[in-house]
Protein backbone atom coordinates (compact mmCIF):
# COMPACT_ATOMS: atom_id res chain seq x y z
CA UNK A 1 0.00 0.00 0.00
CA UNK A 2 1.09 3.36 -0.77
CA UNK A 3 0.26 6.51 1.07
CA UNK A 4 -1.40 7.84 -2.25
CA UNK A 5 -4.35 5.86 -0.99
CA UNK A 6 -4.31 7.65 2.35
CA UNK A 7 -3.39 10.83 0.58
CA UNK A 8 -7.17 10.24 -1.83
CA UNK A 9 -9.28 9.00 1.74
CA UNK A 10 -8.28 12.44 3.48
CA UNK A 11 -8.88 13.69 0.35
CA UNK A 12 -12.47 12.21 -0.09
CA UNK A 13 -13.47 12.72 3.68
CA UNK A 14 -12.69 16.41 2.89
CA UNK A 15 -14.96 16.66 -0.43
CA UNK A 16 -17.67 14.10 1.08
CA UNK A 17 -17.97 16.38 4.28
CA UNK A 18 -18.84 19.56 2.21
CA UNK A 19 -20.60 17.75 -0.35
CA UNK A 20 -23.10 16.74 1.74
CA UNK A 21 -23.15 20.34 4.27
CA UNK A 22 -23.92 21.49 0.47
CA UNK A 23 -26.88 19.11 0.51
CA UNK A 24 -25.45 17.74 -2.47
CA UNK A 25 -26.00 13.90 -3.89
CA UNK A 26 -23.11 13.88 -6.47
CA UNK A 27 -20.00 14.96 -6.72
CA UNK A 28 -19.18 15.48 -10.56
CA UNK A 29 -15.31 16.47 -10.18
CA UNK A 30 -12.65 17.03 -7.63
CA UNK A 31 -9.67 19.06 -8.69
CA UNK A 32 -6.24 18.34 -6.80
CA UNK A 33 -2.85 20.43 -7.04
CA UNK A 34 0.05 17.98 -7.04
CA UNK A 35 3.68 19.55 -6.64
CA UNK A 36 6.13 17.53 -8.57
CA UNK A 37 8.58 17.48 -5.45
CA UNK A 38 5.52 16.47 -2.81
CA UNK A 39 6.50 12.90 -3.04
CA UNK A 40 3.27 11.81 -4.43
CA UNK A 41 2.65 10.67 -8.13
CA UNK A 42 -0.14 11.48 -10.00
CA UNK A 43 -0.68 7.83 -11.66
CA UNK A 44 -0.94 6.32 -8.19
CA UNK A 45 -3.37 9.09 -7.21
CA UNK A 46 -5.81 8.27 -9.72
CA UNK A 47 -5.41 4.68 -9.69
CA UNK A 48 -6.65 4.65 -5.33
CA UNK A 49 -9.03 7.14 -6.33
CA UNK A 50 -11.03 5.08 -8.54
CA UNK A 51 -10.55 2.54 -5.70
CA UNK A 52 -11.18 4.65 -2.78
CA UNK A 53 -14.39 5.99 -4.71
CA UNK A 54 -16.33 3.00 -5.42
CA UNK A 55 -19.62 3.10 -3.73
CA UNK A 56 -19.57 6.87 -2.60
CA UNK A 57 -21.30 9.94 -4.55
CA UNK A 58 -17.63 10.64 -5.88
CA UNK A 59 -17.92 7.36 -7.76
CA UNK A 60 -18.35 8.80 -11.48
CA UNK A 61 -15.96 11.40 -10.51
CA UNK A 62 -13.53 12.46 -12.31
CA UNK A 63 -10.55 13.44 -10.59
CA UNK A 64 -8.33 16.35 -12.72
CA UNK A 65 -4.81 17.02 -10.98
CA UNK A 66 -2.73 19.81 -11.72
CA UNK A 67 1.22 20.07 -11.45
CA UNK A 68 2.46 22.40 -9.54
CA UNK A 69 6.23 23.09 -10.83
CA UNK A 70 9.34 23.11 -8.49
CA UNK A 71 10.27 26.64 -7.60
CA UNK A 72 13.54 27.59 -5.54
CA UNK A 73 15.40 30.55 -4.35
CA UNK A 74 18.93 31.69 -4.58
CA UNK A 75 19.95 33.33 -1.96
CA UNK A 76 23.10 34.63 -2.76
CA UNK A 77 21.25 36.19 -6.57
CA UNK A 78 17.87 37.04 -4.97
CA UNK A 79 16.37 35.00 -7.82
CA UNK A 80 13.54 32.91 -7.94
CA UNK A 81 13.93 29.58 -10.68
CA UNK A 82 12.44 27.36 -11.96
CA UNK A 83 14.95 23.80 -12.07
CA UNK A 84 14.48 22.65 -15.39
CA UNK A 85 17.73 21.24 -16.46
CA UNK A 86 17.61 17.22 -16.08
CA UNK A 87 20.84 16.37 -15.10
CA UNK A 88 20.95 12.68 -16.43
CA UNK A 89 18.93 9.49 -17.80
CA UNK A 90 16.83 10.16 -14.30
CA UNK A 91 15.24 13.26 -15.52
CA UNK A 92 15.88 14.74 -11.98
CA UNK A 93 15.93 18.21 -12.01
CA UNK A 94 18.33 19.93 -9.53
CA UNK A 95 18.10 22.82 -7.98
CA UNK A 96 21.26 25.01 -9.37
CA UNK A 97 20.86 28.70 -9.58
CA UNK A 98 21.01 29.32 -13.46
CA UNK A 99 23.11 32.87 -12.56
CA UNK A 100 25.74 31.75 -10.10
CA UNK A 101 25.22 27.90 -10.09
CA UNK A 102 24.41 27.80 -6.38
CA UNK A 103 22.64 24.55 -5.30
CA UNK A 104 19.62 26.15 -3.83
CA UNK A 105 18.04 24.12 -0.77
CA UNK A 106 14.68 26.57 -0.74
CA UNK A 107 11.88 25.19 -2.59
CA UNK A 108 9.20 27.66 -2.35
CA UNK A 109 7.07 25.66 -4.54
CA UNK A 110 6.29 22.59 -5.63
CA UNK A 111 5.33 20.47 -2.37
CA UNK A 112 1.54 20.90 -2.15
CA UNK A 113 -0.90 18.53 -1.90
CA UNK A 114 -4.30 20.27 -1.77
CA UNK A 115 -7.62 20.00 -2.94
CA UNK A 116 -8.79 23.12 -4.76
CA UNK A 117 -12.16 22.59 -5.45
CA UNK A 118 -15.05 20.38 -6.44
CA UNK A 119 -18.29 20.19 -8.31
CA UNK A 120 -21.57 18.89 -7.16
CA UNK A 121 -25.23 18.76 -7.52
CA UNK B 1 -15.91 33.05 7.73
CA UNK B 2 -18.77 34.80 7.07
CA UNK B 3 -20.76 36.28 10.25
CA UNK B 4 -24.14 36.36 8.44
CA UNK B 5 -24.45 33.01 7.10
CA UNK B 6 -21.70 30.94 8.12
CA UNK B 7 -19.92 29.98 5.10
CA UNK B 8 -16.54 29.65 4.85
CA UNK B 9 -14.75 32.44 2.14
CA UNK B 10 -11.05 32.39 3.26
CA UNK B 11 -9.04 29.14 2.50
CA UNK B 12 -12.07 27.20 3.07
CA UNK B 13 -15.12 26.87 1.56
CA UNK B 14 -16.70 29.13 -0.83
CA UNK B 15 -19.76 28.52 -3.29
CA UNK B 16 -19.10 29.76 -6.54
CA UNK B 17 -21.06 29.34 -9.44
CA UNK B 18 -18.89 30.86 -12.12
CA UNK B 19 -14.81 32.40 -11.48
CA UNK B 20 -13.82 32.63 -7.86
CA UNK B 21 -13.91 36.54 -7.25
CA UNK B 22 -10.92 38.33 -5.72
CA UNK B 23 -12.34 40.24 -2.84
CA UNK B 24 -14.11 38.93 0.54
CA UNK B 25 -17.19 41.28 -0.54
CA UNK B 26 -17.24 39.66 -4.37
CA UNK B 27 -17.12 36.20 -3.01
CA UNK B 28 -20.83 36.46 -2.17
CA UNK B 29 -22.60 35.36 -4.54
CA UNK B 30 -25.46 34.69 -3.13
CA UNK B 31 -27.65 36.65 -0.92
CA UNK B 32 -28.31 35.37 3.09
CA UNK B 33 -32.22 35.40 2.52
CA UNK B 34 -31.82 33.27 -0.46
CA UNK B 35 -29.43 30.90 1.11
CA UNK B 36 -31.25 27.84 0.33
CA UNK B 37 -31.83 27.87 -3.02
CA UNK B 38 -28.28 26.28 -3.73
CA UNK B 39 -28.89 23.47 -1.54
CA UNK B 40 -32.27 22.38 -4.12
CA UNK B 41 -32.17 21.86 -7.27
CA UNK B 42 -30.63 19.79 -9.93
CA UNK B 43 -27.93 23.02 -10.74
CA UNK B 44 -24.26 22.32 -10.47
CA UNK B 45 -22.48 24.01 -8.21
CA UNK B 46 -18.02 24.66 -7.00
CA UNK B 47 -16.84 24.19 -3.82
CA UNK B 48 -13.65 25.96 -3.44
CA UNK B 49 -12.06 24.04 -0.85
CA UNK B 50 -8.00 25.29 -1.32
CA UNK B 51 -7.07 22.74 1.88
CA UNK B 52 -3.82 21.14 2.27
CA UNK B 53 -4.09 17.15 2.62
CA UNK B 54 -1.54 17.08 4.94
CA UNK B 55 -2.64 19.84 6.50
CA UNK B 56 -3.92 18.16 9.92
CA UNK B 57 -0.72 16.60 9.96
CA UNK B 58 1.03 19.58 9.86
CA UNK B 59 -0.84 21.05 12.89
CA UNK B 60 0.03 18.17 14.84
CA UNK B 61 3.73 17.80 13.68
CA UNK B 62 4.15 21.85 14.97
CA UNK B 63 2.38 21.10 18.42
CA UNK B 64 4.71 18.13 18.61
CA UNK B 65 7.61 20.25 17.95
CA UNK B 66 6.85 23.32 20.72
CA UNK B 67 6.21 20.33 23.05
CA UNK B 68 9.42 18.40 22.76
CA UNK B 69 11.28 21.77 22.61
CA UNK B 70 9.66 22.69 25.49
CA UNK B 71 11.10 19.59 27.22
CA UNK B 72 14.40 20.30 25.73
CA UNK B 73 14.69 17.46 23.42
CA UNK B 74 16.67 16.99 20.48
CA UNK B 75 14.53 14.41 18.23
CA UNK B 76 15.23 12.74 14.95
CA UNK B 77 13.15 11.44 12.38
CA UNK B 78 15.49 8.75 10.69
CA UNK B 79 14.55 7.30 7.57
CA UNK B 80 16.08 4.72 4.74
CA UNK B 81 14.95 2.22 2.91
CA UNK B 82 14.57 -1.43 4.67
CA UNK B 83 17.60 -3.17 5.78
CA UNK B 84 20.04 -0.46 5.15
CA UNK B 85 21.21 -0.68 8.91
CA UNK B 86 19.07 1.83 10.85
CA UNK B 87 18.55 -0.20 14.00
CA UNK B 88 22.14 -1.52 14.03
CA UNK B 89 23.29 2.38 14.00
CA UNK B 90 20.96 3.11 16.48
CA UNK B 91 21.82 0.56 18.98
CA UNK B 92 25.66 1.27 18.86
CA UNK B 93 24.70 4.89 18.83
CA UNK B 94 23.06 4.14 22.35
CA UNK B 95 25.18 1.78 23.40
CA UNK B 96 28.51 4.24 22.84
CA UNK B 97 26.54 7.20 24.39
CA UNK B 98 25.87 5.64 27.41
CA UNK B 99 24.90 8.08 30.16
CA UNK B 100 26.11 11.32 28.23
CA UNK B 101 23.31 11.89 26.17
CA UNK B 102 20.01 9.80 27.27
CA UNK B 103 18.14 8.57 24.78
CA UNK B 104 14.71 7.15 23.78
CA UNK B 105 13.44 5.56 20.73
CA UNK B 106 10.24 5.28 18.80
CA UNK B 107 10.65 2.45 16.23
CA UNK B 108 8.06 2.25 13.44
CA UNK B 109 7.71 -0.88 11.77
CA UNK B 110 4.80 -2.32 9.81
CA UNK B 111 4.72 -5.91 12.25
CA UNK B 112 6.40 -7.01 15.02
CA UNK B 113 8.48 -5.59 17.99
CA UNK B 114 11.77 -7.05 17.16
CA UNK B 115 13.46 -4.06 16.27
CA UNK B 116 12.25 -2.20 19.94
CA UNK B 117 13.08 -5.29 21.62
CA UNK B 118 17.21 -5.28 19.92
CA UNK B 119 17.29 -1.60 20.63
CA UNK B 120 16.09 -2.36 24.97
CA UNK B 121 18.27 -4.62 24.81
CA UNK B 122 21.25 -1.67 25.35
CA UNK B 123 18.94 -0.42 27.93
CA UNK B 124 16.88 2.37 26.35
CA UNK B 125 13.42 2.90 26.70
CA UNK B 126 11.90 2.25 23.46
CA UNK B 127 8.21 2.28 22.26
CA UNK B 128 6.98 0.64 18.96
CA UNK B 129 4.35 1.51 16.39
CA UNK B 130 2.92 -0.97 14.20
CA UNK B 131 1.40 0.63 11.82
CA UNK B 132 -0.36 -2.13 10.28
CA UNK B 133 -0.59 -1.18 6.60
CA UNK B 134 0.84 2.19 6.77
CA UNK B 135 3.98 2.96 5.03
CA UNK B 136 5.19 6.10 7.34
CA UNK B 137 5.04 7.31 10.94
CA UNK B 138 2.21 10.29 10.78
CA UNK B 139 2.57 13.12 13.93
CA UNK B 140 -0.56 11.95 15.62
CA UNK B 141 1.17 8.56 16.11
CA UNK B 142 4.56 10.17 17.59
CA UNK B 143 2.30 11.97 19.25
CA UNK B 144 0.91 9.14 21.05
CA UNK B 145 3.59 6.85 21.45
CA UNK B 146 6.05 10.20 22.91
CA UNK B 147 3.66 9.74 25.91
CA UNK B 148 4.95 5.96 27.46
CA UNK B 149 8.20 7.24 27.44
CA UNK B 150 9.53 9.63 30.45
CA UNK B 151 10.78 12.19 28.01
CA UNK B 152 11.89 14.35 31.31
CA UNK B 153 14.22 11.88 31.29
CA UNK B 154 15.66 12.30 27.77
CA UNK B 155 17.78 14.21 25.54
CA UNK B 156 17.55 12.58 22.54
CA UNK B 157 14.65 10.87 21.28
CA UNK B 158 15.14 9.03 17.77
CA UNK B 159 11.98 8.36 16.08
CA UNK B 160 12.98 5.08 13.74
CA UNK B 161 10.49 5.83 10.91
CA UNK B 162 9.18 2.48 8.93
CA UNK B 163 12.03 1.65 5.94
CA UNK B 164 10.76 3.17 2.65
CA UNK B 165 12.25 6.15 1.15
CA UNK B 166 9.18 7.36 -0.24
CA UNK B 167 5.99 8.05 1.57
CA UNK B 168 7.56 9.46 5.02
CA UNK B 169 9.08 12.05 2.99
CA UNK B 170 5.29 14.19 3.12
CA UNK B 171 5.32 13.90 6.76
CA UNK B 172 6.67 15.76 9.31
CA UNK B 173 6.38 14.64 12.43
CA UNK B 174 7.71 17.27 14.94
CA UNK B 175 11.21 16.72 14.63
CA UNK B 176 14.03 19.10 14.78
CA UNK B 177 16.47 17.22 12.25
CA UNK B 178 15.54 14.54 9.54
CA UNK B 179 18.42 12.09 9.31
CA UNK B 180 18.54 9.89 5.84
CA UNK B 181 20.40 6.82 5.61
CA UNK B 182 21.90 5.74 2.24
CA UNK B 183 23.14 2.09 2.72
CA UNK B 184 26.94 1.93 0.35
CA UNK B 185 24.81 -1.56 -0.72
CA UNK B 186 22.32 0.66 -2.43
CA UNK B 187 24.82 1.84 -5.10
CA UNK B 188 25.64 5.48 -5.88
CA UNK B 189 22.21 6.49 -7.50
CA UNK B 190 20.19 6.87 -4.64
CA UNK B 191 20.02 10.06 -4.03
CA UNK B 192 19.08 10.81 -7.42
CA UNK B 193 16.08 8.19 -7.71
CA UNK B 194 14.49 9.54 -4.45
CA UNK B 195 15.04 13.10 -4.49
CA UNK B 196 12.24 14.15 -2.05
CA UNK B 197 13.43 12.45 0.73
CA UNK B 198 17.65 13.49 0.13
CA UNK B 199 15.94 16.83 -0.31
CA UNK B 200 14.29 17.52 2.76
CA UNK B 201 17.22 15.62 4.76
CA UNK B 202 19.38 17.47 7.51
CA UNK B 203 21.63 14.64 8.05
CA UNK B 204 22.73 11.90 5.33
CA UNK B 205 24.38 9.39 7.06
CA UNK B 206 26.37 6.87 4.81
CA UNK B 207 26.22 3.55 6.57
CA UNK B 208 27.92 0.23 6.65
CA UNK B 209 31.35 1.55 4.85
CA UNK B 210 33.32 -1.53 6.36
CA UNK B 211 32.43 -3.46 3.27
CA UNK B 212 32.39 -0.23 0.53
CA UNK B 213 35.55 -1.60 -1.28
CA UNK B 214 33.67 -5.31 -1.16
CA UNK B 215 30.67 -4.11 -2.74
CA UNK B 216 32.36 -1.78 -5.10
CA UNK B 217 31.14 1.43 -3.74
CA UNK B 218 32.11 4.27 -5.81
CA UNK B 219 32.74 6.74 -2.84
CA UNK B 220 33.36 10.14 -4.61
CA UNK B 221 30.51 9.46 -7.33
CA UNK B 222 27.85 9.10 -4.45
CA UNK B 223 28.87 12.17 -2.35
CA UNK B 224 28.27 14.11 -5.40
CA UNK B 225 25.32 13.02 -5.61
CA UNK B 226 24.19 13.61 -2.36
CA UNK B 227 25.52 17.18 -2.30
CA UNK B 228 23.64 17.96 -5.43
CA UNK B 229 20.69 16.81 -4.40
CA UNK B 230 20.65 18.12 -0.62
CA UNK B 231 23.17 20.34 -0.72
CA UNK B 232 22.18 21.83 2.86
CA UNK B 233 22.81 18.35 4.60
CA UNK B 234 25.52 17.29 7.01
CA UNK B 235 27.39 14.20 5.88
CA UNK B 236 28.31 11.37 7.88
CA UNK B 237 30.84 8.61 6.75
CA UNK B 238 30.05 5.66 9.38
CA UNK B 239 30.25 1.61 10.23
CA UNK B 240 28.47 0.68 12.78
CA UNK B 241 30.05 -2.64 13.18
CA UNK B 242 33.91 -1.23 13.13
CA UNK B 243 33.06 2.57 14.72
CA UNK B 244 34.61 4.28 12.26
CA UNK B 245 33.19 7.63 11.84
CA UNK B 246 31.12 7.46 14.57
CA UNK B 247 32.64 10.10 16.67
CA UNK B 248 31.41 12.88 14.17
CA UNK B 249 27.99 12.00 14.39
CA UNK B 250 28.25 11.66 18.41
CA UNK B 251 29.53 15.42 18.30
CA UNK B 252 26.79 16.22 15.15
CA UNK B 253 24.14 14.90 18.44
CA UNK B 254 26.31 17.20 21.10
CA UNK B 255 26.05 20.00 19.40
CA UNK B 256 22.36 20.09 18.32
CA UNK B 257 21.34 19.04 21.84
CA UNK B 258 23.36 22.47 22.75
CA UNK B 259 21.95 24.43 20.53
CA UNK B 260 18.16 23.12 21.81
CA UNK B 261 18.94 23.51 25.39
CA UNK B 262 19.96 27.02 24.31
CA UNK B 263 16.51 27.92 23.38
CA UNK B 264 14.59 29.82 25.91
CA UNK B 265 11.05 28.88 25.73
Amino acid sequence: MTHEVGIITQTLDIALDRAYTKGASQIHWLKMRIGRDSGVVPEALEFAFDVVTKGTIAEDAKLEIETVPVICHCSKCDLDFQPIKPIDELNQPIYECPLCGKLSEQVLAGKEIELVSLEVS
Amino acid sequence: MCKNCGCSVVGEVGIHTQTPPQSHDDRHDHHHDRHHHHHNGNNRQTITIAQSILEKNDRLAERNRGYFLAKELLVLNVLSSPGSGKTTFLQRTFSDLGKDIRAGVIVGDLETDKDAQKLRSVGTPAVQITTGNVCHLEADMVQRAAKKLDLDALDLLIIENVGNLVCPAAYDLGEDSRVVLHCVTEGEDKPLKYPTIFKSADVVIVSKIDIAEVVGFEREEAIANIQKVAPQATIFEVSARTGEGMKDWYSYLADRLSKIQAVKV
